[in-house]
């Protein structure tokens, strides 16, 4: 469970990474600038602890000299103060930092502690300083450094002022002693760095506000830049969209001779080379409708005069010998073949030119079913066929005289070829489609003649061939397909075969046919 | 001869093609017609003065003159019953040529018998009318042929006539266009619509103030038509 806030930011951030993805623009400038603050970042950081080196350095290299100066004074003094014991030292010890003390705040740049006389590591040393600096601001290895040897030792530090907060500084400590009563004092410079560390904000203030102001201009030119070389990507973007939605005249402008113009030119010759490929195939198209119009016309005209012709002599023939008679007989039985045979190619050639066009009306393909099977014909043959499902309305949008003569071919082709005498026709339909299917139980096919079955001019079995063009079953696909639908065959030999015509309803689609043809057992 | 076929119903046949024009000539004639040919479309207009046919065979695929340019002068001048030949069964030209005049269609090839019933049922009046019919300002006599409205004759094609006697001798019923097919074009020509919606909506520029809005014959949708009984 996610609380609602929580989807309204992941909402909103799934929307800026759709953003992102999508506007190429905003990944060159965001990158630009990411990859620029990182530059700019580690060079000011580089050039910042330079300048706080240095800084450094030169502080701590005068605030030793300084204190070395100090110290040799007090040694000198202290040489020539004659001191009878520890209090007496302590006091002289006392006035001279109250001395130096002086000096330095004459000039306001350090302060100065005595710790001391120095006794057993551990134990506490009375302090003396100048200032409000306590002792135990004094960082502690330092203190031990000095005790423990001869020499010069400094650290930086953070010494606490009143008020709770710390301040910069640089402690230089020395032991010092006092010759006459040999005791051993602490002594401390506290310089301030306040100055160096003044310097470095600035410095660094400086630095970020430089960087920041960088920053934003080359975003801006990233900007700029992006526009320029994007521009003309957009440019062909829409000009590739216009030509996809079939505007085949839209070319690019042609500006200059940079890798751009070069694209825009290669768009432009890949658009003159589809639009010429477009235009050669709708003139074929157009030449293949004209030659089937042409060949059309051209051969009903002689085939309509043979045809009277073969009419006559064959209403006359009972007054002619026996065999005359059978020859007008031929004659009229085979152009009405022929007749077919036309019609047939005509049909067939209408499809590969695609020049066939549907005649839409709400079809119930049970009642086209119903209507189909009380064709005298079949009762005349003894041809028992039964409807299944055609009790209830399946109605979708189809041309109706092409539904009409797809299920005849199915249910003539199943009464003359499976030499069987039970044909059943089933309707069903679900949400996307409605589905037809004629089954016999005749022989069935084999493999490789129901692979065969939509061919042209295929038969089965040549002997069977009881008239027809052998045209009817690829005609029969081409009406289903150019539905949108499909005519499918399930087979099994010596079980029978099933032809299944799939057509889609209105806004859906046959992928999913309302029923299935027949297969083999185990095959699926 | 016999003292019957004195008056023998004649036939012009306007094709191009000679053998077809014959075997037309051949097996009308042998129906017991009179057939006269024209062989190009130039020559009908003459034809029409000279041989006076009572039906007119036109074949479409004319040279020279189109097929349809030779219906429309017809109907310029005369109101013979027009049967159309058609190589093509593309329904867009069988609906142009209703439109320029002709009234019924048939689809080459074709049976002799269907083609002798077509012609025999445009030669036959259908006689839906019996005596002379007042409807509105309309008057139909059948004695005539002739209809006039508010005293003016209009002209109408004898299967123009047919249609109109047939919806307005009972007005009222809704005709479908099967039963309107059956009774006027006198055979049964399955699910042919176009046929009857083509002739009605000529029949309604000839007869209508506004065919746009019909007040006299009005269309069920999904039916058929009838005729609104004048108030």
């Amino acid at each position: 469970m996610t609380s609602p806030r929580e989807g309204g930011w992941r909402r909103a951030g799934s929307a800026v990474a759709g953003f992102w993805r999508r506007s190429l623009r905003l990944r060159v400038v965001g990158s630009t600038v990411a990859l620029t603050s990182l530059a700019i970042g580690l060079t000011g950081w580089a050039l910042l602890a330079q300048v706080a080196d240095g800084l450094a350095e030169a502080r701590s290299t005068s605030a030793v000299a300084e204190a070395r100066a100090g110290f040799d004074r007090v040694r000198a003094q202290l040489e020539t103060t004659a001191v009878a014991d520890a209090a007496a030292a302590s006091e002289a010890v006392a006035q001279i930092v109250d001395s130096l003390t002086q000096s330095g705040q004459g000039e306001g740049r350090y302060d100065v502690v005595v710790a001391g006389p120095l006794g057993e590591p551990g134990e506490p040393s009375p302090v003396r300083s100048s200032g409000n600096v306590a002792a135990s601001a004094i960082p502690e290895d330092l203190v031990e450094s000095v005790g423990g040897s001869d020499g010069l030792f400094w650290r930086f530090a953070e010494i606490p002022v009143t008020g709770g907060e710390t301040r910069p500084v640089v402690v230089v400590g020395s032991r010092l002693d006092v010759p006459s009563t040999g005791d051993d004092y602490g002594i401390y410079y506290v310089f301030s760095t306040a100055d160096q560390q003044a310097t470095l904000n600035l410095v660094r203030n400086a630095l970020a506000l430089a960087g920041l102001a960088m920053i934003v201009m080359v975003a801006g030119v990233a900007l700029v830049m992006s526009r320029q070389v994007l521009e003309p990507v957009r440019l062909a973007r829409r000009t590739a969209e216009r030509f996809a939605a079939g505007h085949l005249e839209q070319r690019m402008h042609v500006r200059g001779e940079d890798d751009l113009a070069r694209l825009s030119e290669s768009f432009n010759q890949m658009a003159a080379s589809l639009q010429s490929q477009i235009a050669r195939l709708e003139n074929l198209s157009k030449l293949q409708q004209r030659f089937v119009s042409d060949v059309s016309h051209e051969l009903r005209t002689p085939l309509t005069t043979i045809k009277m012709a073969g009419d006559v002599l064959h209403e006359a023939r009972s007054g002619w010998d026996p065999s005359t008679a059978r020859a007008a007989e031929l004659l009229h039985r085979e152009l009405q073949r022929f007749e077919e045979l036309l019609a047939d190619l005509m049909d067939l050639s209408r499809f590969d030119a695609g020049a066939a066009q549907l005649e839409l009306e709400p079809v119930d393909l049970a009642e086209v079913a119903r209507r189909v099977v009380d064709d005298p014909v079949l009762s005349r043959k003894h041809i028992d066929v039964r409807v299944v499902g055609a009790n209830r309305p399946v109605v979708t949008e189809a041309d109706l005289r092409r539904v009409d003569r797809v299920l005849r071919n199915l249910v003539a082709n199943a009464a003359a070829y499976s030499r069987s005498k039970d044909v059943v026709v089933t309707v069903a339909q679900n949400s996307d489609c409605v589905s037809l299917s004629v089954r016999d139980h005749g022989v069935g096919l084999t493999s490789e003649e129901s692979l065969r079955v939509f061919d042209r001019f295929w038969r089965a079995d040549p002997a069977r061939a009881a008239g027809g063009t052998g045209l009817g079953l690829s005609i029969a696909r081409g009406d289903a397909r150019l539905h949108g639908g499909d005519l499918r065959v399930g087979s099994v030999a010596g079980r029978g075969t099933d032809f299944v015509l799939t057509l889609p309803k209105p806004g859906g689609d046959a992928k999913q046919p309302a029923l299935e043809p027949m297969r083999e057992p185990g095959d699926g | 001869m016999s003292h019957r076929r004195t008056h023998h119903d004649r036939v012009l046949i306007v094709d191009d093609d000679a053998s077809l024009a014959e075997m037309l000539s051949i097996v009308l004639e042998g129906e017991g017609l009179t057939t006269a040919v024209c062989r190009s479309g130039d020559k009908v207009p003459a034809a029409m003065g000279s041989f006076r046919p009572d039906v007119v065979l036109l074949d479409l695929m004319l040279p020279g003159v189109d097929g349809m340019e030779v219906c429309r002068r017809i109907r310029e001048s005369s109101n013979v019953p027009i049967v159309m030949l058609t190589a093509r069964t593309d329904t867009d030209d069988v609906v142009a040529g209703l439109a320029a005049g002709a009234d019924d269609y048939i689809v080459k090839p074709f049976k002799n018998s269907e083609l002798v019933a077509r012609i025999r049922a445009r030669l036959r009046r259908t006689d839906q009318l019996l005596e002379p019919l007042e409807f509105g300002d309309i008057v139909l006599d059948p004695a005539g042929h002739t209809v006039t409205r508010g005293g003016q004759p209009l002209e109408l094609t004898p299967l123009e006539f047919d249609l109109l006697a047939c919806l307005l001798g009972t007005p009222e019923q809704v005709f479908t266009r099967e039963v309107l097919l059956q009774k006027v074009w006198g055979y049964h020509h399955p699910g042919d619509t176009k046929l009857v919606n083509v002739h009605m909506t000529r029949l309604r520029s000839k007869i209508e103030d506004d065919a746009e809005n019909p007040s006299i014959i009005r269309t069920v949708r999904g039916v058929g038509y009838q005729a609104i009984a004048p108030s």
